[in-house]
């Protein structure tokens, strides 16, 4: 009973998390949880299936795997756990694959929505033109919109958290500054903008026109895009930014092009 | 565990009992990150993995062992610096945490 419901939500990717007491106490007790719904199962006493509910869907929330530690009433402090036994719980989160929205049907696009798609993000590309934006010029990509980027903020925006990426490749301010905007209006861990140093200037003073000038906002754009590989086609351009993606993620400082200076392409 | 359920299902629709081996730690590096998922049918049929390659022989050992033993979970712990190092460590130098259970929920 409690496979077939885990089983049916991993394939429907619903947000699930599941938690199994792997050593001390009550080995092999089981909870099954998600956001908003009732809890299936017991990990043996109501506090502490109180009080790993309560962790895992934060650990869910923020898309982590682990094992953490308990008293047998879900103490977690160091002093209530001095004297007690302590049982070890695995949280198992499944979460829904992390988002990457593009803007601009270019052709950096297909081959950013191809690497998007092996790293594992639900990719979604927009750009208002009906003409470009079309699934066929994008077969990679889980989803086509064409919309302008202020809509599409204010339709799904609240959906982007710090595991998500926005790429924004039009290199058209009249399109770019409604995303940046959009974006930087959200918790979305990864702000990518396209463009020579020169239109990253050029965007800057659009940006100011529309009063995005706060220094913490501005720190979040990467622009140039992606890290200093001397990438030249889509593809290779594709990886640059994916690289740069994860290594924003990981907190390492490989050589972005946003922190050297010089032409991109030498 | 989402690329282990068909194999899961199709096992447990034969009416064949099943073991699940999940990675639930890693100290240093290791191949495959906390919720790697194997599954071992009673008959040894095995899907998904739960290292590069180093350890799912053994796994298949001991979830073998829990189905025709009394399917008592057991956390397994394997790594370079054990005795067995030679025979089913990893060659990455990490170690793996493995707690391998019958499927009986």
């Amino acid at each position: 009973m409690l496979y077939e419901v885990l089983r049916d939500r991993i394939r429907a990717t619903e947000p699930t998390v599941f938690a199994t007491v792997i050593d001390g106490p009550g080995v092999g007790g089981r909870l099954l949880l998600w956001p908003g719904g009732e809890p299936l199962g017991t990990l043996g006493n109501a506090e502490l299936d109180r009080i790993v509910a309560r962790d895992s869907l934060g650990e869910l929330e923020a898309g982590h795997t682990l094992v953490r530690h308990y008293g047998p009433n879900g103490e977690t402090t160091p002093e209530d756990l001095a004297n007690t036994p302590t049982l070890s719980v695995f949280i198992e989160s499944f979460a829904p694959p992390p988002q990457m929205w593009i803007f601009g049907a270019v052709d950096f696009t297909a081959a950013l929505s191809k690497v998007g798609k092996i790293l594992g993000y639900r990719v979604t590309v927009c750009d208002a033109r009906e003409v470009f934006a079309t699934k066929r010029r994008f077969p990679a990509a889980d989803e086509v919109k064409v919309t302008w980027p202020g809509p599409m903020f204010t339709e799904s925006g609240g959906s982007l958290g710090p595991r998500d990426a926005v790429c924004i490749l039009t290199h058209d301010a009249k399109f770019d500054v409604p995303a940046v905007q959009g974006a930087l209006a959200t918790k979305v861990g990864y702000i990518g903008v396209m463009g020579s140093r020169k239109t990253h200037a050029k965007r800057l003073e659009r940006l100011a026109d529309v009063g995005v000038t706060a220094p913490e906002d501005l720190a979040r754009l990467m622009s140039p895009i992606g890290l200093d590989l001397g990438a030249r086609t889509p593809e290779e351009t594709a990886v640059a930014i994916c690289a740069e993606i994860i290594a924003l993620r990981t907190g390492r400082r490989p050589p972005s092009l946003r922190n050297s200076s010089g032409p991109i392409h030498s | 565990m989402k690329d282990i359920l068909d194999d899961i299902d199709r096992w447990r629709a034969a009416g064949k009992r099943v073991a699940v081996a999940r990675v639930v730690n890693i100290e240093g590096s290791g191949p495959r990150d906390p919720g790697a998922a194997m599954a071992v049918s009673e008959d040894g049929e095995v899907a998904g993995s739960v290292s590069g390659g180093c350890v799912e022989g053994a796994v298949v050992g001991e979830a073998l062992g829990i189905l025709n033993g009394d399917g008592t979970p057991r956390l397994v712990r394997f790594g370079y610096s054990d005795d067995e190092a030679f025979a089913v460590g990893l060659t990455c130098g990490g170690i793996i945490h493995l707690f391998i259970e019958p499927m009986v929920w």
